[in-house]
């Protein structure tokens, strides 16, 4: 293989497992911190793009546009989910799951009915440069540089800070923290609001390498829920090690076939890796890491 | 042990079997005198519909498989009928490979979870990723090289004028609505015979108490994986059937078999019918469908919207569903009026209060 083909690949599989830490990140939260699997996720990211595209069609700034608002937005908008449907389920695991369902495909009609069934698009900020006698998206750069951000400011948030104190001993034992003052309920709509915001910086920024659309999430699920499982119960390290195994596999398969053929192999080494380790890579490995 | 709760509780449900069976009897006998040929073609989709509700009734209800994405199986048993007999042109061997498709691929997907021993919810999220992931790959086969035999996938766009179903060894005689309504019909009631039959048996009886409780049923001696194997492949082929005939009654099918919103459709189905029953995903299928269809009449709405309205508000506030909910109120009812017959006997201890007891004795 020629040497900037190589380069070209190698950058290319860092763009993908930067990708697949973004759009896992979110749902790794608030998977990890409360036991839900959030099926509303992919809907969360379609409401972050959204939300760029109508910030920027508004003449703001598109940085702004695309890392900025989405997940104020969306990180409301999981607020108030969490506190009109989401708090009444916890501890019923299988009936959040389909709650958040309903808040999936009522999220999509939602965007349908008032948006209309159209694939939109923002234009991409940044060019390409050139690895040899290819030519590579700048734009790859910004998402990677995104996605280390975002796993560097979560985990300074979940080390450094009282908050962070909190949210961690609450996820360990709900019952002691509540004896010791802190109230769970408020921690975990915290914790909610922070994985949708998280899911809607992920839409963001994928906004202009997508085509915009009311279902564009189901586009992205599948990756998320398969890095989801892969990770295991430790948010950062499952999500940072996970995606960096299936994103790895997904790049190099993709390259040589499809991408959709990329998901196919991404979905069979995740089963594979699940009947050899169930709990996910963190379940057995690095189980006390974050 | 005295055998006589199980005696008395037995004639009541023989009694709502065989009234079950009669009325779907006379519903396929009937149909085709009371309504036209649009109203019955109308009646087959929602029968295929029932009966997929059915499958996912099955393993979710009685098997506690939280199997979210059962279109898959729909999916792979339409295909492989419209595949099937565009090549071999007798629809008998088709019916066949409708079902069996997707239960090789749910024997297989399920070995690696069940055995995996993974938990509750990720099943769910596996099997929904499935279902995703099916959609996306039948949706890149576009262009005459995707071609199996004489049926191109056709990608997006689906398979066109797939031949109805024949009767078995005269491939030239092919069924006209009214045929393919009573064969649908007659197979939804044929499969809600079985279902109640294998939830008779030995099987079905461990299948439920795995259900309630795993490890207890382990501890007795079986073994929870083979039996949710063997459940979550018979729903496949029940979901498989009802491919088929969702195949035959447009004579098409598409990569939306596999989406989603049909994996959502089929989980609302059972939850607004009730979990737990059998007449209960019939009832919400024809339910749901019906109101589909008369909202689909208006287009200010996004159907999707309705169905996660829908869904939320069944979680939040009847999570049993109607079927449950109207048996209690008509069993309450009767007992207010004072007949005897009526009253809802509490069936005994719960089993865990009995084995507690005898431990403790």
């Amino acid at each position: 293989m020629a040497p900037d083909l190589a380069g070209l690949l190698g950058f290319n599989v860092l763009a993908g497992i930067a990708t697949l830490a973004l759009i896992t990140l979110g749902l790794g939260v608030i998977y990890g911190m409360m036991r839900i699997i959030n099926l509303a996720h992919g809907e969360f990211m379609m409401l972050g793009a959204y939300t760029a595209v109508a910030a920027s069609d508004a003449g703001l700034n598109i940085w702004v546009a695309m890392l900025v608002l989405p997940p104020l937005v969306v990180g409301l908008i999981g607020l108030i989910l969490e506190r009109t449907v989401i708090r009444f389920l916890y501890g019923r695991m299988m009936d959040t799951m389909l709650a958040t369902w309903g808040i999936s495909l009522g999220l999509i009609g939602l965007v349908s009915t008032l948006y209309g069934n159209v694939v939109r698009g923002v234009s991409t900020p940044v060019g390409s440069f050139e690895i040899g006698r290819y030519g590579a998206s700048l734009y790859s750069l910004v998402i990677v540089a995104v996605a280390i951000a975002a796993l560097a400011g979560l985990y300074l948030l979940l080390r450094l800070t009282k908050f962070g104190l909190i949210l961690r001993a609450t996820m360990q034992n709900p019952a002691m923290a509540a004896a010791l003052g802190v109230s769970p309920d408020r921690i975990y709509m915290a914790t909610f609001a922070l994985g949708a915001g998280l899911a809607g910086l992920a839409g963001g920024v994928l906004a202009p390498i997508s085509g915009i659309s009311p279902a564009m999430g189901a586009a992205y699920i599948s990756r998320a829920f398969i890095t989801v499982l892969g990770g295991g119960p430790a948010i950062l390290t499952g999500t940072g090690l996970a995606s960096t195994l299936f994103g790895f596999i997904n790049e190099l398969v993709s390259f040589k076939t499809t991408p959709v053929i990329g998901d196919v192999a991404l979905l069979v080494a995740a089963v594979l890796l699940i009947r050899v380790l169930p709990q996910g890579i963190t379940g057995r490995y690095l189980r006390r890491s974050l | 042990m005295t055998p006589s709760p199980y005696r008395a509780l037995a004639r009541p449900a023989a009694l709502s079997f065989l009234a079950m069976v009669a009325s779907g009897v006379a519903i396929l006998v009937g149909a085709p005198h009371i309504l036209d040929t649009f109203g019955l073609v109308q009646m087959t989709g929602f029968v295929a519909m029932a009966m997929f509700a059915l499958s996912q009734g099955f393993i979710w209800g009685y098997g506690g498989v939280m199997s979210f994405g059962q279109a898959a199986f729909l999916g792979l048993g339409g295909y492989a009928y419209a595949i099937a007999v565009m090549n071999l042109g007798d629809s008998t061997l088709p019916v066949l490979l409708a079902m069996a498709v997707p239960m090789l691929f749910a024997a297989l997907l399920g070995y690696f979870m069940f055995y995996g021993r993974i938990s509750d919810a990720y099943i769910g999220v596996i099997t929904l990723t499935v279902s995703v992931i099916l959609f996306q790959l039948v949706n890149t086969t576009s262009g005459s090289q995707y071609r199996i035999g004489a049926a191109e996938l056709g990608g997006f766009n689906g398979i066109p004028a797939i031949p109805a179903l024949n009767l078995p060894g005269d491939a030239g005689n092919q069924l006209d609505p009214e045929g393919i309504w009573y064969a649908a019909m007659g197979s939804l009631v044929l499969v809600y015979v079985v279902l109640r039959a294998i939830l008779a048996s030995r099987f079905g009886r461990v299948v439920v108490a795995i259900r309630e409780n795993e490890t207890r049923a382990q501890l007795i001696g079986y073994d929870p994986r083979l039996y949710k194997l063997l459940a979550f492949t018979i729903s496949a082929g029940i979901a498989g059937l009802a491919g088929c005939f969702f195949a035959n009654w447009g004579g098409f099918i598409s990569p939306t078999v596999f989406g989603l919103t049909m994996s959502a459709q089929v989980i609302i189905f059972v939850l607004v019918g009730g979990l737990g029953t059998l007449l209960g995903p019939i009832l919400g299928a024809v339910l749901i469908q019906w109101l589909t269809i008369e909202a689909g009449a208006q287009s200010v709405i996004d159907s999707n919207l309705g169905l996660g309205v829908i869904l939320v508000t069944f979680v939040l506030l009847i999570p049993q569903g109607l079927v449950p909910v109207t048996r209690n109120l008509l069993l309450r009812f009767g007992e207010a009026l004072g007949g005897r017959r009526m009253r809802a006997k509490p069936v005994g201890p719960a089993p865990g209060a009995a084995l507690a007891g005898e431990i403790q004795r």
